[in-house]
């Protein structure tokens, strides 16, 4: 072997179980605020999201254990749990975790080669092909009279017999929802505000979601596991686009600080548009990166079919990156930028 | 005496392991029975050997001269006889061989006669001449004649003059331990140094770890004539890096492409002004150098050795150990694996690291790129090191070239922080090696085409020739022809010139007949033929009497 012949202490197992961690104060968060049903639907997804890959990794005569260390499917299964509906039935989860792992991550190469982040995919093909499912979230326990235990959440996502009326009393809107409804029936944002599902900044108990996935991803920051430049733009996008609606018509378009104050848009911008393999690589490719899943995210809040943009918006600036790294590739030591124009 | 550093982007904290071998004196290392020398200890041509097999050599006496300008001289580094000049195995990253002239030393260690040099009364480029003849070369690692590098050039101002005393590479401590114990002489190397670049400015650069090396250099600077500075910089590898110090000091970058010496200054290692210091006022060629021995062995620390000194005595002399797993040349970050122990000791030897299990685990296998970019944050040359990387295993080698393939160093921060561990390196090294392959193939080929082209030229332009000089000829003789007789100058058809031709060909012909007939027949005068009347008679007159014997023996038989 020639030279280095010594390495720092960093793997890709260790970088992957950070993120892991860093996402226990969300976890945590949702179990607090939103009840333990999520810890259902991580532990199904990790399971499938395991299985899947370890089936992968064998079909394409990849050794399994190093890549199942790297814990990069679990990565995944996570980040794609917590955007789904914390009461999706099990199929539902299955089959995103599965879409997620064996289409967008394997059959594109595995480790390191997709082009979209996986989990991305995996929510885009649930939201897109089931629709009225992804709508089962469980209201913040702070405004729901009926609070369901682990064994009973279990049971709803299994598709067990949960009392119909138990179940609409703990589903609700979300707040983007509540807002893309209010706004449709032609009320204004400040009338739409009055729903007590809104708190101080975004919805009730969302809010403090958003801020223990802010948490960790700070300390993703700090450790240095990402880099602070997409995130930041992603915020900054996000907060821009927003800002500008909302003074272009404060009636028609939310606050900025309601948009910035979703659990969707710090999961992005902290974990999911962070995802090296997807991303720019570039210093200011990443700010262009940022800037434009922020932007794309506020579009399709605003004028998409969706109540959330976070997902799509990524993915397609997933589908940006080659080019914009070619084209926002760093001046070098002692050199000019670099200006060449790439080859036909 | 406070100078604003400058940060160089990237970079990388490996521990530095540099206790373990800076607090042993240094000894001299003995006199080896067998000296191998190699010939290629620089960058350049390889040395000529003058030496013959069975000379009897004294201590730095040139057995092998440089050949060119950008080449230096080899010389015995003690007395003894010639042995052997042929392949050897050197410590070089192919492993291959090289040729080598051994020296069987005779133990008496006799020096050739030397005298210091007065620099001050030498032109410049007759000491230049010189130090190339005493076989000096940069220590530092890339052991580049030092006498070309002593050149400003005719136009160029070289103001800066920067002294590297970085030593940015774990384990090592020979710069250390050099400027700890020699500090003045490596400042009046630094003097030379000065005199030949027309230097005002000196910085000597020392990281941080070492400062038992700061003070001593300090204090050596205090003495002289002439400012010095001596500036402490924080320790990151590789600020040692010629680049790297440059922009540390003095916040410029050199051009890549171009020669530090095109933005006014120049880098030399402090093992190479202290080499320059012995060999101008001792007069001493390049023969010895510290080394230090370190790593997996019982008393790491620093030699001085003779060049061609075999690498397994110096072990020895460390106090070698079990579980040994491998020995390199340098250190961990560029250090060169050596194929077998027997190789010597060469110019470009710093370290001789000695590996474990235990300081040196295997590294584990590599996992697929996540473009996780940490590669580019160490980097110092501010390259993106995972889109080489894509290019160079792709074989997409014009892209990897567009992106600079050319300016990585090699230093290896890139593969020391990879969390999956490629051995990012070897693949910039595969990539260039293979470019200089395709670029050595292409030339190789434009040199057959251009061979054949010139070929097929040359066929051609003799064909239109010979056509030429037929045509010419024959216009000439048609003129000729036209010239003589007028009458039938009228009907110049080709058919007539083909018939005059022939016509004058038959009586050049006759008349050639007529020129080559006998001549003393024609035109007798009568005396003449009076005798040959006379002379035939007489022959006729012989031929009968001839007969008539013949006729009388018939009639007695």
């Amino acid at each position: 072997m020639p030279s280095p012949f010594i390495l720092d202490r960093s793997s890709v197992t260790q970088v992957m179980a950070w993120v892991l961690a860093a996402l226990l104060p969300g976890i945590a968060a949702y179990v607090w605020l939103f009840g333990p049903g999520i810890l259902v639907t991580l532990s199904l997804a990790t399971v499938t999201a395991l299985a899947a890959e370890a089936a992968m990794l064998k079909a394409r005569g990849y050794p399994v254990q190093p890549f199942l260390l790297d814990l990069s499917a679990i990565v995944t299964a996570w980040l794609l749990a917590l955007s789904l509906p914390s009461l999706a039935p099990w199929w539902l989860i299955v089959t995103g975790t599965l879409f997620a792992i064996v289409v967008a991550k394997h059959l594109y190469g595995g480790l390191g080669q997709n082009i979209f982040n996986p989990a991305m995919v995996g929510y885009a093909v649930l939201i897109v092909s089931f629709p009225v499912q992804m709508t089962h979230w469980a209201g913040p326990l702070e405004l729901s009279a009926t609070h369901l235990s682990l064994a009973q959440s279990a049971t709803a996502i299994f598709g067990g017999d949960v009392p119909k009326a138990t179940l609409d009393a703990v589903t609700m809107a979300t707040p983007l929802d509540a807002l893309r409804t209010g706004l449709l029936q032609q009320l204004t944002v400040d009338e739409v505000l009055t729903h007590p599902i809104f708190g101080h900044y975004g919805g009730v108990g969302f809010e403090w979601l958003a801020g223990a996935f802010l948490l960790g991803g700070l300390l993703l920051w700090a450790l240095r596991i990402i880099s602070w430049q997409v995130p930041l733009a992603f915020l900054a996008g996000i907060w821009l686009t927003a800002g500008f609606l909302n003074f272009y018509d404060a009636g028609r378009f939310g606050p900025p600080w309601f948009h910035l104050f979703a659990p969707s848009v710090m999961l992005g911008a902290f974990f999911i548009a962070t995802d090296p393999v997807t991303g720019a690589t570039t210093p200011r490719g990443k700010l262009i990166f940022g800037l434009g899943a922020g932007f794309l995210t506020m579009a399709i809040r605003t004028w998409g079919g969706f109540p959330d943009g976070v997902a799509f918006a990524i993915l397609l600036m997933n589908l940006c990156v080659p080019l914009i790294d070619q084209y926002t590739q760093p001046r070098i030591y002692g050199g000019a930028r670099k200006t060449e124009e790439p080859p036909a | 005496m406070s100078r604003e550093l400058h940060r160089f982007k990237g970079g990388v904290h490996p521990p530095d392991h540099k206790a373990e071998s800076n607090r042993r004196p240094v000894h001299a290392a003995p006199l080896p029975k067998k000296l191998v020398i190699p010939l290629r200890q620089h960058l350049g041509n390889p040395a000529k050997p003058v030496v013959e097999v069975g000379d009897p050599v004294k201590k730095g006496q040139m057995i092998a001269a440089a050949d060119g300008y950008i080449s230096a001289a080899v010389h015995a580094s003690s007395s003894g006889v010639v042995t052997a000049i042929d392949l050897q195995p050197v410590p070089h990253i192919s492993g291959l061989p090289d040729l080598c002239i051994t020296i069987e030393t005779d133990g008496r260690d006799e020096w050739i006669d030397h005298a210091p040099l007065d620099y001050l009364a030498v032109e410049p480029s007759q000491l230049r001449m010189q130090l190339r003849d005493m076989g000096l070369v940069g220590l530092g690692g890339a052991v580049f004649p030092t006498g070309v590098k002593l050149d400003p050039g005719a136009t160029q101002q070289c103001p800066t003059l920067i002294i590297n005393g970085g030593e940015c590479e774990p384990w090592i401590t020979c710069d250390d331990v050099l400027m700890r114990q020699h500090a003045g002489e490596v400042l009046e190397g630094v003097a030379i140094m000065r005199h030949l670049m027309g230097s005002t400015e000196i910085l000597v650069g020392i990281e941080d770890n070492k400062p038992e090396a700061i003070a001593a250099m300090r204090a050596a600077a205090a003495r002289l004539d002439f400012a010095v500075e001596v500036v402490v910089i924080p320790t990151l590898y590789p600020s040692g890096g010629a680049k790297q110090m440059t922009e540390i000091l003095t916040g410029k970058q050199v051009p890549s492409g171009k020669r530090s010496t095109d933005i006014g200054l120049q880098v030399f290692n402090v093992g190479t002004a202290y080499a320059l210091a012995r060999a101008v006022h001792h007069g001493e060629p390049l023969i010895s150098r510290l080394v230090t021995v370190t790593g997996h062995v019982l008393r790491p620390q620093n030699f001085e050795v003779l060049i061609g000194t075999p690498m397994h005595t110096l072990i020895t002399l460390a106090g070698d150990r079990d579980g040994t797993t491998g020995v390199l040349m340098g250190g961990p970050m560029m250090g060169v694996p050596m194929p077998n122990l027997d190789v010597p000791v060469v110019k470009a030897t710093n370290c001789i690291l000695v590996k474990s299990k235990e300081l040196f685990p295997p590294l584990p296998n590599a996992l697929p790129c996540i473009r996780c970019t940490r590669c580019a944050d160490a980097c110092p040359a501010e390259l993106q090191p995972q889109e080489l990387f894509r290019f160079a295993k792709a074989g997409d080698f014009g892209r990897a070239q567009e992106y600079h393939l050319f300016d990585c160093i090699e230093c290896g921060c890139c593969s020391y922080v990879c969390p999956s561990h490629i051995p990012l390196v070897d693949f910039y090294r595969y990539a260039k090696s293979e470019i200089w392959a395709h670029e050595k193939d292409k030339r190789a080929s434009d040199l057959a085409r251009e061979r054949h082209e010139f070929r097929q030229f040359r066929l051609e332009r003799e064909k239109k020739e010979k056509a030429e000089k037929l045509a010419a000829k024959a216009q000439a003789k048609r003129a000729e022809l036209a010239a003589v007789p007028p009458a039938e100058r009228a009907v110049p058809s080709d058919a007539d010139a083909k018939k005059a031709l022939i016509a004058a060909a038959l009586a050049r012909a006759q008349a050639k007949r007529s020129d080559a007939a006998p001549k003393n027949i024609d035109h007798l005068t009568p005396e003449q033929l009076h005798q040959i009347e006379e002379i035939e008679a007489r022959r006729a007159k012989i031929r009968e009497l001839a007969r008539q014997p013949l006729e009388s023996e018939e009639k007695n038989t």
